[in-house]
């Protein structure tokens, strides 16, 4: 980064590939004799939303293990933070007594929802803006309340070296789930059964006036919001903040006798990086549609960490591009190992559901072991070099 | 009374079973300076191992066959995931143990087809005794036997044979003790075997009081286990059996509690935030040593 | 004596340093005048090191005082078990008065930089932001203007300082290289660099010499007199070599086993017999 480059051919490059999901998402209704793969229900457009989701937290988990160097395994926790805190100020008013019908009723009356509606109209533009609004300030809020409790939490783990900092931290992570699981916290939380009924990705999709979708919209939110994120992520990094980071990585001794406060820029980076885990979260939370404390488990983090070390610790396009490949392959290309299958008459062997997590972790192994520099070790994909050069790139590519 | 009673004793007996698990945690962490997170799949394995052995051999003949082949594999495990990754990166080797606990729990999901698997009934100890007036099974009395039994000759094997030298050494430095000719390598091997056969021990008699196996059952007191250890101070087997005691206590209390009070929820929770005091106000544990770095 | 009309920049009284039973550093006190060169030598493990650890903040030490430009910086005393267990001097000296126990970090802040024996570079940057780094802690921005580009003119200034600090140093050619591909001799070079960036006043350097030539060891001594003029330095430097403090210092102390043996100019030092018995281990066995 000289600083005097121009950055408008990468800014260039994010505008097409936005353009290029909303018609790929669209394309079906245009032209209605292409392939399933085309259908916005199809395994594609699955793995887009939730690949869009999971590179945030992927590249905010990267952000604290890989750029900081801080051995954290509470990203599921903030995630659930910021999936309730989105959910719970969202549902609206008339959803919440039949959600919340084993407690009577949800505590918590206000809904961003309605107090928007009430402000912009129920129908048109003004139900447009309104829903934007408030599902913008949940997310925000989402990421703050996650980031609030990195925060707190951060006084006493911060201070713990590597192995135990990632004990402390996911011991946190299920301490939170336990409590939101709570059956007394019910009328906020309503404990361990799903919060559902607020806006989700599908919200977004332009409907005409026949309740018929007219612009699908559902695949495009994601990418914009993790884009947006990431962006700003990636220029914390490039900052003097994230010069500092580094050094904590690569030696505290010699960051802190370099005038480094460790104490704060561990925070810092302990905070920011929860605060996108929480939008994360909130994004995870619209992604399927409802809120459960049981979902987000230690396992999930482990997951994250694993993307981030295929795509290479230390490297934000990196994780970008290992969560686009392994939610795919999760999610779609290897879903046929779940199922036997033939050739001709021959019966494949070994074939049947679970098969699929088998070989997945068996290639993780593989490139934990053998190529533990990853994907892209910590280097850079460099936007502006790609679309100067060649244009056109797959949805996997984005930034 | 009676009440305080029994759960009292399947506190002292759940607490022994965590201790078997704790103590190949510690053993490894003071030598590797590792935390094995696969050391509780492992122990899932070997209960899973146990149903399919006894479904097809008598009991006499198939419990050891489970500790054998746990044993086998503990030692292939870091054979293959950690010993490559011995000049690497801390969190190297911790990345690699996720992804092996990932594989394990993986594997048994596909063998099992996800279902929850039961244990079968061991003849001796699931038969039931009286004690102070509270029918109890066999298993509860004796865990606690059986725990102490193992750590006396534990301890035995550590301050009096040669190998147990060679792993004090080892964990006290690493790079010395290679340099003066120890051999690491199966030092540690012996490490990962002991950790294994107690762990496999102990899925025998923690999942005897248990309805069923799944996948994941071995996450949960895995973790736990390793809290008890760094609660007793990691590294030492005194410290990770009496930290494990405490935790299983204190669970089964929690678990017992009026269920007016709504708290039985806690009962995982509780056993970090143990562990978040512990290592804020001592984290060297109850019985650890204090380490420092040199600049 | 001829010290004394000159103020001090660095003021060490009765510092005594234990780890448990051992004494490490025993009622060392030792002046830095502004603008001086001083060196600390002694043989291995003699408590070099550990003396300038409590002078950075990485240990607090057992007892003693620490004056920075005047102004006290680190003050302790033994107290409760560590006072049943404490073997040195003074140990009642300071009791009564606060404890001064600043982090390494503020203390660079104060303006004291140091390097390091075994060089500790960052491994993962280049020269360049080795350098830029170090800069970090004077820069004025927050997170904020740091991440929405807010501090243009001031990261700008930056980047332009640490590029006439690496061509001064010679290092501008090797600027986009990686910090730890550089030969030894720039390495130590670099490390004096990137703690200039931070602005000192004066400056520790941890066996600069190590590692090095006769060739390297005489242009580190002219190019350490060469920053002292230039940057306004007061330099305080542990040797264990001989040549090169002989050639540059102002006054030298010499310990051993954590205690003072010797003090004086270089010719002085160098007849005296308690350093050579010291460095020739007559009478002790090392």
């Amino acid at each position: 980064m000289s600083g005097k480059k121009s950055n408008l051919p990468a800014l260039t490059g994010i505008v097409i590939l936005f353009l290029f999901i909303i018609f790929l998402e669209n394309i079906r209704s245009f032209i209605p004799g292409l392939p399933m793969i085309f259908d916005p229900m199809s395994p594609l457009f699955t793995v887009l939303k939730k690949a869009a989701v999971y590179s945030l937290v992927a590249v905010s988990m990267n952000l604290l293990n890989g750029f900081t160097g801080l051995f954290s395994l509470g990203q599921a926790g903030f995630m659930l933070l910021g999936a309730y805190t989105y959910a719970i100020l969202t549902v609206p008013s008339a959803m919440k007594d039949q959600v919340y019908y084993l407690f009577g009723g949800c505590a918590f009356q206000f809904s961003l929802v309605d107090f928007f509606q009430g402000i912009f109209g129920s129908a048109g533009a003004g139900y447009a803006v309104g829903l934007i609004l408030s599902c913008l300030i949940a997310i925000i809020l989402a990421g703050v309340v996650a980031g609030f409790f990195a925060f707190l939490i951060g006084f006493p783990v911060l201070r713990l070296k590597s192995d135990y900092l990632a004990i402390a931290t996911l011991g946190f992570a299920e301490i939170l789930r336990a409590i939101f699981q709570w059956q007394t916290l019910g009328p906020v939380t309503n404990g361990a059964n799903m919060i559902k009924g607020f806006p989700t990705f599908t919200s977004f999709n332009i409907t005409g006036a026949g309740g018929q979708v007219v612009l699908r919209l559902s695949t495009f939110v994601p990418f914009l919001i993790t884009t947006v994120c990431i962006a700003i992520i990636v220029l914390l990094i490039n900052s003097s903040y994230g010069r500092a980071f580094k050094s904590i990585r690569d030696d505290e001794i010699a960051a802190e006798a370099m005038g480094i406060r460790l104490f704060t820029h561990k925070m810092l980076s302990f905070v920011i990086s929860s605060f996108f885990a929480g939008v994360g979260g909130a994004m995870f939370a619209m992604y399927v549609a409802n809120a459960q404390a049981k979902a987000f488990t230690s396992t999930m983090t482990y997951e994250i960490l694993l993307i981030v070390v295929i795509g290479g610790i230390g490297s934000v396009s990196g994780s970008v591009l290992a969560t686009f490949l392994y939610v795919a392959c999760s999610e779609w290309w290897l879903r046929f190992l779940d199922s036997e299958q033939y050739i001709g008459s021959f019966k494949v062997p070994l074939l049947r559901n679970g098969f699929r997590m088998v070989v997945f972790s068996v290639v993780i192994m593989i490139i934990v072991l053998f190529f533990s520099q990853g994907i892209m070790g910590n280097r850079e994909i460099d936007l502006n070099a790609i679309f100067t050069g060649k244009k056109r790139k797959s949805g996997s590519q984005g930034k | 009374m009676e009440y305080v009673i029994s759960v009292l004793l399947s506190g002292i007996s759940v607490g022994g079973q965590y201790a078997l698990i704790a103590i190949g945690y510690t053993l490894v962490y003071g030598i590797l300076r590792l935390i094995n997170f696969a050391h509780g799949d492992v122990f899932m394995v070997a209960g899973l191992m146990g149903i399919y052995f006894t479904a097809v051999l008598p009991i006499s003949l198939s419990l050891p066959l489970v500790i054998i082949l746990t044993v086998l594999l503990g030692f292939t495990i870091e054979r293959v995931a950690y010993k490559p990754l011995r000049d690497a990166p801390r969190m190297s080797v911790m990345i690699s143990a996720i992804g092996v606990s990932y594989l394990l729990q993986n594997t048994a999901t596909y063998v099992t087809g996800g279902q929850p698997m039961t244990y079968p009934t061991i003849p001796f100890l699931s038969g039931t005794v009286n004690v102070a007036g509270t029918q109890t099974k066999w298993v509860v009395i004796l865990t606690p036997i059986l725990v102490l039994t193992l750590v006396v000759l534990l301890s035995l094997l550590i301050n009096r044979t040669k190998v147990g030298m060679a792993m004090r050494a080892v964990s006290k430095d690493f790079e010395t003790s290679r340099l003066m000719g120890i051999r690491i390598n199966s030092v540690i091997s012996v490490t990962f075997i002991i950790g294994s056969a107690l762990a496999a021990v102990g899925s025998v008699l923690f999942f005897t009081n248990y309805p069923a196996i799944t996948p994941m059952a071995g996450a949960m007191p895995g973790l736990k286990a390793f809290v008890a250890a760094v609660f007793g101070g990691i590294g030492s087997i005194p410290g990770a059996v009496i930290g494990a005691f405490i935790i299983g206590i204190c669970e089964t209390i929690i678990k017992g509690l009026p269920s007016s009070w709504d708290v039985s929820v806690f009962s995982d929770a509780f056993t970090f935030a143990l562990l978040i005091l512990i290592l804020v106000f001592k984290p060297q544990g109850l019985f650890g040593e204090a380490a420092t770095d040199k600049v | 004596m001829d010290n004394k009309a000159k103020k001090n920049a660095l003021h060490i009284e009765n510092v005594t340093m234990q780890f448990g039973g051992v004494v490490s550093v025993n009622n060392l006190s030792i002046d830095v005048p502004e603008h001086d060169i001083i060196a600390l030598i002694g043989p291995n493990g003699a408590g070099k090191t550990t003396a300038f650890n409590c002078i950075t903040g990485v240990y607090k030490p057992t007892n003693g005082l620490i004056e920075f430009m005047g102004s006290p910086m680190v003050r302790s005393y033994p107290s409760g078990k560590d006072r049943k267990s404490y073997k040195g001097e003074n140990a009642d000296k300071y009791r009564g008065e606060s404890v001064l126990n600043p982090t390494p970090d503020e203390i660079t802040k104060l303006g004291i930089a140091r390097t390091f024996q075994n060089i500790r570079l960052w491994n993962s940057m280049t020269v360049f932001e080795n350098v830029l780094t170090a800069k970090h802690m004077r820069a004025k921005q927050n997170v904020f203007s740091a991440i929405f580009r807010g501090n243009r003119s001031e990261e700008k200034r930056m980047r332009e300082e640490t590029m006439e600090l690496l061509k001064e140093q010679g290092l501008d050619a090797y600027k986009d290289e990686n910090a730890t591909s550089l030969p030894y001799g720039l390495q130590r070079r670099l490390e004096i660099a990137r703690a200039l960036a931070t602005d000192p006043k004066l400056l520790l350097l941890d066996e600069p010499a190590a590692g090095m030539n006769p060739q390297e060891t005489l242009e580190l001594a002219d190019f350490v007199q060469e920053i002292r003029e230039k940057y306004d330095l007061t330099v305080f430097l542990i040797e264990h070599h001989m040549d090169l403090v002989m050639n540059i210092s102002d006054f030298i102390y010499v310990i051993d086993f954590g205690s003072e043996i010797a003090r004086g100019k270089p010719d002085e030092v160098q007849s005296n017999q308690k350093v050579i018995e010291a460095y020739l281990g007559v009478g002790e066995d090392e």
